[in-house]
């Protein structure tokens, strides 16, 4: 376990409103959006198809009225057709990577980036980010909002960054420990793969002086957390954002580490059950929706990001007053049906850093011979896990097996598979591959 | 008196069985006997090589998952009643046997027989006081020269 203990400071005083005042701001703000959106054909019509005006949008009670937005919407509307100010007033442009499709772009006005940079300052801030610091962003830099997102987060609070990139494990490693980094940001993904790298290579921690990283740009489990804090000796923070909505900033974790706080000055969150679009209770979880509040080039409206995770309104110990959410426990992108059974691969994931002698490195691939589901998961050895005896080994086997139907519900074929020979992810991790025929 | 045995972790049996083979023999790593326990998706390979240190390098350079493993070997006379001989003296010891595998030796009329026990001190008391001849690697490497 780490040493480093977080100083608790807060960056904005918005992040401690009382419920008042914080309803107050959103309504304002979220009658100035409704305004904005009108400038943007999608939403003009959706509004006046539902026979909804700017001016019957009053306070917050009138938020459930408008209409959705979808990433379907969004990819209609590539590229720029959701834009709402003057393409010479956009200030950068970003966008999804389109692994599933056609991709979606997003833009942002000055305004919009200052904006975002102090969101980012927020989170950072709550998880122990100091003017003194030096961090390394092992964040691809591009139309992924991650790295630039970050970036100018750490810039606003003054620290000192090291625009690594994602990639090149051995060169990470070194300039973590020649520059005596402080904290590290990158998917937990490739942080475990710079973990491994350490330990397979027998640099000593002491070698590195690094306290601390932020961890984001996909699902994770707790499990995962605690492999990754127990070999690096660090302390890790979650934090969450998409870009149809800013990218990162939109909630982060803060010294108490039990939820992400929400900006919700800057956002206004929904959690609904994605069959019947009706609000959960709090603590129930749901899809998370999210309605911009200041953004200029590209507000959005009740935007369904197909995440899954829990809101818990109970005011935190760190002092924040706003909604913190759960992690997300999967997208509903990513979720597959198995004969009728929903499953995440973060359950995968989650039941594997259970079973002692297995690496957290996996792939699923699902099948359907004789109309039938069939899900292999494919799973890492570890070097000292291996066994000349059959028995020990086929245990192993057995074990993984038990742990994964305990925790989906469902007996998966198991296939052991030598350390290494899975592909490694220097970003988001692609661990899912179905042979399925789409329907 | 216990022998040291390589045994590697095969995912994609067939491929990599034969890249392992191809690999030893490149470096004159001469097999003296094998035994391969597989199942549908993976086996474990076992081997007996002279140079199982170097041949346990080399496998791991090509990103094999390789272990020096304690075996027994024991030279019975090649005619019935040597293995379940062996076997009641285990198993009036209360020992159980992990795997076992035999090969035959070129010159003589003997077989050597490779044992892997759950408890391997305690079998090679019983078998010492029972009399059995347990080889060490040098005599086993030289019966396996002829
Ligand atoms: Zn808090």
């Amino acid at each position: 376990m780490s040493k480093f203990v977080v100083e608790n400071r807060i960056w904005d005083k918005e992040e401690s409103l009382t419920h008042h005042e914080l309803g107050a701001l959103q309504g304002a703000r979220l009658k100035e959006t409704v305004e904005r959106v009108q400038q943007v054909p999608f939403y003009k019509e959706a509004f006046s198809k539902t026979g909804i005006t700017p001016e019957k949008i009053q306070s917050l009670d009138d938020l459930q009225r408008l209409p959705f937005t979808t990433k379907a919407d969004l990819r209609e509307q590539y590229p720029l057709r959701m834009l709402a100010v003057d393409r010479s007033e956009v200030a950068r442009y970003h966008g999804s990577s389109g692994t599933t499709g056609t991709p979606t772009m997003v833009a942002y006005t000055h305004n919009d980036l200052k904006n975002w940079a102090n969101l980012c300052a927020r989170f950072l801030t709550g998880g122990g980010l100091l003017p003194e610091h030096t961090v390394q962003i092992a964040f691809g830099y591009g139309l992924f909002t991650g790295g630039f997102g970050l970036h100018y987060g750490v810039e606003r609070v003054g620290a000192g960054i090291i625009p690594a990139a994602a990639g090149n494990t051995p060169k990470q490693i070194m300039l973590m420990m020649d520059m005596q980094v402080d904290a590290l940001v990158c998917t937990p993904s490739y942080a475990l793969t710079i973990s491994e790298f350490i330990l397979q290579n027998d640099i000593p921690r002491n070698a590195l002086n690094l306290k601390y990283a932020h961890f984001g740009g996909e699902p994770w489990t707790e499990d995962m957390r605690t492999r990754i804090e127990d070999e690096m000796g660090i302390l890790c923070f979650n934090n969450y954002g998409l870009s149809e909505v800013i990218g990162p900033g939109v909630s982060g974790e803060c010294a108490v580490r039990d939820g992400m706080h929400i900006s919700e000055d800057a956002f206004i969150v929904e959690c609904i059950n994605p069959d019947t679009l009706e609000p959960v209770a709090p603590g129930e979880e749901g899809e998370l929706v999210f309605t911009s509040l200041c953004k200029e080039a590209m507000p959005i409206i009740r935007y369904r990001t197909r995440d899954i995770a829990s809101l818990n309104p109970e005011p935190c110990a760190c002092g924040r007053t706003t909604v913190r959410m759960s992690r997300v426990t999967g997208r509903s992108d990513d979720m597959l049906i198995i004969k009728g059974v929903n499953v995440y691969p973060s359950q995968i994931e989650q039941a594997l850093l259970r079973v002692e002698g297995t690496a957290p490195h996996y792939l699923i691939e699902v099948d359907r011979p004789d109309r039938r589901d069939e899900v292999t998961v494919k799973v890492e050895i570890m070097e000292d896990s291996f066994s000349s005896s059959m028995k020990e080994m086929q245990g192993l086997k057995d074990r993984i097996l038990r742990t994964i139907q305990g925790v989906t519900g469902l007996r998966m074929n198991i296939e052991l598979v030598s350390p290494n020979s899975l592909e490694r992810f220097i970003g988001k991790a692609q661990r899912v591959i179905d042979h399925r025929p789409k329907s | 008196m216990k022998l040291k045995q390589l045994s590697v972790f095969l995912e994609n049996k067939h491929g990599r069985l034969r890249e392992l083979c191809a690999v030893l023999a490149e470096n004159g790593i001469n097999i003296i006997t094998l035994s391969l326990a597989d199942t549908e998706q993976f086996g474990i390979l076992r081997l007996i090589v002279k140079e199982h240190n170097h041949a346990k390098t080399l496998l791991e350079e090509k990103g094999f998952v390789a272990k020096l493993t304690d075996v027994i070997a024991i030279e019975v006379s090649d005619q019935p009643g040597g293995l379940s001989e062996i076997l009641r003296i285990e198993e009036n010891s209360g020992i159980g046997v992990e795997y076992m595998y035999a090969f035959t030796i070129k010159s003589g009329e003997n077989a050597v027989l490779l044992f892997r026990f759950d408890d391997m001190d305690k079998a090679v008391a019983a078998l010492q006081n029972a009399h059995l001849n347990i080889l060490g690697s040098v005599e086993l490497y030289q019966r396996a020269e002829g």
